[in-house]
């Protein structure tokens, strides 16, 4: 089961800009260390990041091997209208989470 | 510390009162106040604080029924998330019908075993971190309360003595570091005082949660001594010493430290 915090402004003026949080449990396994056993442990990270507003893609991030376990994602978008920001990881072994949240803008 | 950070980023600070809750004439001082500003604002952020996302796991696992009683933690303890208000403040403790005192893994573990009927979560497993996160978690900002147990005293001064003793290839002592040099320097870390206000804890250096034995753990391999296996008495009585030199202190867990 997908575990996610979100931290986002419920409210925001037109056209103010808001920033928008968000961290999730991921083991971001880089693929490159031994396990006990010796052999390489498979890489499984979170591959890319997407944010949606009203279904309109705001941001996009690749994410690289190099990035901690339970990455923290932040980014800035412009209010325009009221609705519903996604947010979209997927990965390796198949992950794929998505989440909304609603934004009046006002 | 590789965590993404898009943009500028000045996370919202929402409980700062922790560096605040002691003062006046208490010196001693939390792992927190010898962090920078940023990990402080991380664990004092609900949101960007990587310990909630446990506490988040362990409310789920704290209502899923489980064992051959097929009964969860909420059935008996209550669904409301407060019910374990304080508890973690007062462990280790010595349960009722027991003459040994058990932490607080120790303790959940024990329910498991008694009132599901299921098998005793591993050490360090992701679900026992997280229940005893979500337990731990309702007592944050308060003062660390160890019982006033009689029977617990021949445990305290084990812990004190094992504190005090001189071990590892290094033959140092916990006191050696955490007493004697507390804020000085080992390589580029600051040495704290070793209080376990904060556990389980968000540790950057293992990039996920851990309880106070693995920290524990961590100090003795410093050392090079032999840690003590993971269900030793050793470590219920070191937690119980450092919970009672920590008498008063403000509870911060789940906490983040480098
Ligand atoms: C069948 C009922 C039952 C279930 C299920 C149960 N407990 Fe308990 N629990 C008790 C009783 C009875 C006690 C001892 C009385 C007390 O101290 O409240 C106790 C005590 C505790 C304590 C110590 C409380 C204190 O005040 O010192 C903790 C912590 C705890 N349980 C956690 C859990 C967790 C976590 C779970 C689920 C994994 C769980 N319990 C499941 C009945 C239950
Ligand atoms: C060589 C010095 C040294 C010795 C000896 C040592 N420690 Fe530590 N300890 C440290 C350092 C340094 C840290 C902080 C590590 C970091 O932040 O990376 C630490 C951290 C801790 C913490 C965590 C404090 C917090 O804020 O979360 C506890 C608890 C602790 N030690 C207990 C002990 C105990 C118990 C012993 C004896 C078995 C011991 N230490 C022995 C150097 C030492």
């Amino acid at each position: 089961m997908a575990n996610v915090l979100i931290n986002a402004p419920k409210t925001a003026k037109r056209g103010e800009v808001i920033e928008i949080k968000a961290l999730i449990l991921h083991p971001m396994e880089t693929g490159f260390r031994p396990g006990t056993n010796g052999s390489i442990i498979a890489r499984n990270i979170i591959e890319r990041f997407t944010a949606t507003w009203n279904g309109d893609e705001i941001f996009r991030i690749d994410l690289s091997p190099a990035i901690a376990a339970n990455p923290f994602v932040s980014f800035f978008a412009v209010a325009t209208d009221s609705g519903t920001v996604g947010l979209r990881w997927s990965g390796d072994e198949g992950f794929q989470v998505e989440e909304s949240i609603a934004i009046t803008v006002e | 510390m590789m965590r993404l950070r898009i943009g500028l980023c000045l996370a919202s600070v929402f409980a700062a009162s922790l560096a605040l809750a002691q003062g006046g004439t208490d010196k001693r001082r939390s792992g927190y106040q010898d962090m920078g500003p940023s990990l402080q604002r991380m664990q004092d952020d609900g949101t960007s604080n990587p310990g909630m996302l446990f506490v988040q796991l362990g409310a789920e696992a704290w209502a899923g029924p489980a064992g051959a009683a097929n009964k969860a933690c909420a059935d008996c303890h209550g669904a409301s998330g407060a019910t374990m208000k304080g508890v973690a403040l007062r462990y280790p403790a010595i349960p009722e019908g027991a003459d040994t005192p058990v932490d607080l893994e120790g303790r959940i573990n024990l329910c498991r075993t008694t009132n599901q009927q299921a098998a005793p979560l591993p050490a360090e497993s992701r679900e026992l971190l997280a229940l005893a996160a979500f337990v731990a978690h309702q007592s944050r900002g308060q003062p660390i309360a160890p019982p006033d147990d009689p029977r617990l005293a021949p445990f305290l001064d084990r812990g004190a003595a094992i504190w005090a003793l001189r071990q590892g290839q290094l033959n140092l002592s916990c006191a050696t570091c955490h007493d004697d040099n507390a804020g000085k320097k080992l390589a580029g870390v600051t040495i704290p005082e070793a209080h376990p206000t904060g556990y389980p804890v968000y540790r950057l250096e293992w990039q996920t949660l851990g309880s106070l034995k693995r920290r524990l753990r961590n100090c003795l391999v410093g050392i090079r001594a032999e840690s003590y296996a993971y269900d030793s008495m050793e470590y219920v009585m070191l937690e119980l010493f450092l919970m009672e030199r920590a008498r008063g202190m403000a509870f911060e867990a789940p906490a983040v430290r480098p």
